[in-house]
């Protein structure tokens, strides 16, 4: 499911940041111990749109499986690196 | 947290909408009346938000065929199509429909949501890919994920994306399953099916296209996009229901791929439910001749869809997509949406109403559904209440 970069960890996690700002227009405070849907209120329409953009900067397709373990900012950025490692 | 925990959020948004005196997903239709008409809060109501695109419900030739299936065969079949559920009727509905497709067989499913979550569930497991517009249905979205199948979505009608995701797949594209809809539920837009057919000849995989709501509506001989846009022979599985345009309830797939009908061994939402009662099967095998023979009725929805979609237009309204069956108004606040809705139904105009997060891109949509069965009159009945609400917001 991957691309044939690697990126390392800071990267992938001030991407999210990045793009999760968007989404809450810079309401709240984010680092990588956030809550998706605690902290953030997001719905699972919101954390899956927010993926395709994720997919397309680290050019790797992100299965939708993944969503019920992803809890935090943290999980997900730790699910991406491992994606891109596995190309 | 305790069992009943999880609805606090549902309480919450159920207390919302009693200060508001609305109740969208609880309305009792107190009497139907015809394909078009009920009776709601004590008023005569048209309805215009039911699926039901070809008006068959009540066809007097389906409700003679249900009368005689229900005298001679009984109320239920009691049973799974893995035992006692199939009776003669069930297979030769698989028969007319594989022939109405031209394709080698079908499986007949006790619902439209079933047919999408035994197609999934029993075609897909853990070690295989499905590739999902990002809008497909509910149903598509459990069948993934009771199938335990890699699912990766595309951006919505971007045939495009979906190659790009096809590409990183490198040799599992191949067997990868591709899934979208003919016309999707929300919005009423189509599947740019011609594009999506050609990443599948690019990369390989196979094509399942559910028609849910362009049977009977699309097509020559109303096979919905798959025929409209000439590539039947390229969809490797149609999925379709029973209780939109045949008026029924219970659901399909066909293909000409042999392993078909392996899938009925393999599939739980087949094997451990009971089949269509003989009523259901007998109403829906007339109402598919009905809907192959039906080119006055797809003219009549044409020419009622469009009537609606103009006038709305004209009203100054934001339509979700191009003229089709559903015709869905966008609406940016929810509130505003559900008062919307209420006030439309205060004024005998039954439509339905989707809220986030069912919706695309958090909007909310007043959807409406258009049937051959409805009159002009009927059509224009609807505009003047929109156009009514158009004043009072």
């Amino acid at each position: 499911m991957t691309g044939n970069s690697t990126f390392d960890y800071p990267q992938i996690l001030a991407e999210i940041c990045g793009e999760l700002v968007k989404v809450t227009l810079g309401r709240i405070a984010i680092d990588e111990d956030t809550e998706l849907l605690g902290d953030l209120n997001l719905d699972s329409l919101q954390v899956m749109n927010l993926l395709l953009h994720v997919e397309d900067r680290f050019d790797i397709s992100i299965p939708v499986s993944i969503l019920p373990d992803v809890k935090t900012v943290k999980d997900l950025a730790l699910r991406i690196e491992n994606l891109t490692r596995e190309g | 947290m305790g069992l009943f925990d999880k609805f606090n959020g549902l309480v919450a948004a159920r207390s919302e909408l009693g200060a508001l005196r609305i109740d969208p997903f609880g309305v009792e239709i107190e009497r139907i009346i015809s394909p078009t008409e009920g009776i709601i809060h004590g008023r005569h109501t048209i309805l215009a938000g039911t699926n039901n695109y070809l008006g068959l419900t009540f066809n007097p030739e389906c409700l003679a065929a249900a009368h005689r299936a229900l005298d001679a065969e009984g109320t239920g079949t009691t049973g799974s199509r893995m035992a006692n559920g199939s009776y003669s009727g069930h297979r030769r509905l698989e028969e007319e429909l594989a022939a109405f497709y031209g394709v080698r067989d079908a499986i007949v499913f006790s619902t439209g949501y079933q047919a999408n979550l035994g197609m999934l569930a029993g075609l897909t497991g853990p070690n295989d890919v499905v590739l999902l517009d990002a809008d497909c249905h509910a149903s598509i979205y459990d069948g993934c994920r009771m199938s335990g199948a890699e699912v990766i979505r595309f951006r919505h009608n971007n045939a495009d994306d979906l190659a790009k995701r096809m590409r990183r797949l490198g040799a599992r594209a191949t067997d990868t399953l591709i899934l979208v809809e003919g016309i999707y539920s929300m919005l009423g837009d189509r599947a740019p099916l011609k594009e999506i057919v050609d990443v599948k000849r690019e990369f390989g995989g196979y094509l399942l296209v559910d028609e849910a709501h362009s049977l009977g509506v699309l097509g020559e001989r109303g096979r919905g996009l798959v025929e409209e846009a000439g590539v039947l022979a390229d969809a490797d599985f149609i999925v379709g229901t029973f209780s939109k345009s045949l008026g029924g309830a219970g659901g399909f797939c066909v293909s000409d791929l042999p392993e078909l009908d392996l899938v009925r061994y393999s599939s739980r939402p087949y094997i451990f439910t009971a089949s269509p009662s003989p009523a259901t099967i007998a109403s829906t095998r007339q109402a598919l001749r009905v809907l192959a023979e039906g080119h006055e009725l797809r003219a009549r929805l044409r020419a009622n869809f469009e009537r609606l979609h103009s006038g709305l237009t004209a009203l100054g309204y934001t339509l979700g997509a191009p003229p089709s069956p559903v015709i869905a108004v966008v609406f940016d606040d929810k509130v505003a949406t559900l008062k919307f809705w209420r006030d439309l139904l205060d004024r005998g105009v039954y439509v339905n109403l989707m809220l986030p997060p069912a919706t695309p891109n958090g909007v909310s949509l007043i959807r409406c559904s258009v049937s051959a069965a409805h009159t002009p009159g009927q059509i224009d009945a609807v505009c003047a209440a929109f156009a009514d609400l158009r004043t009072v917001t």
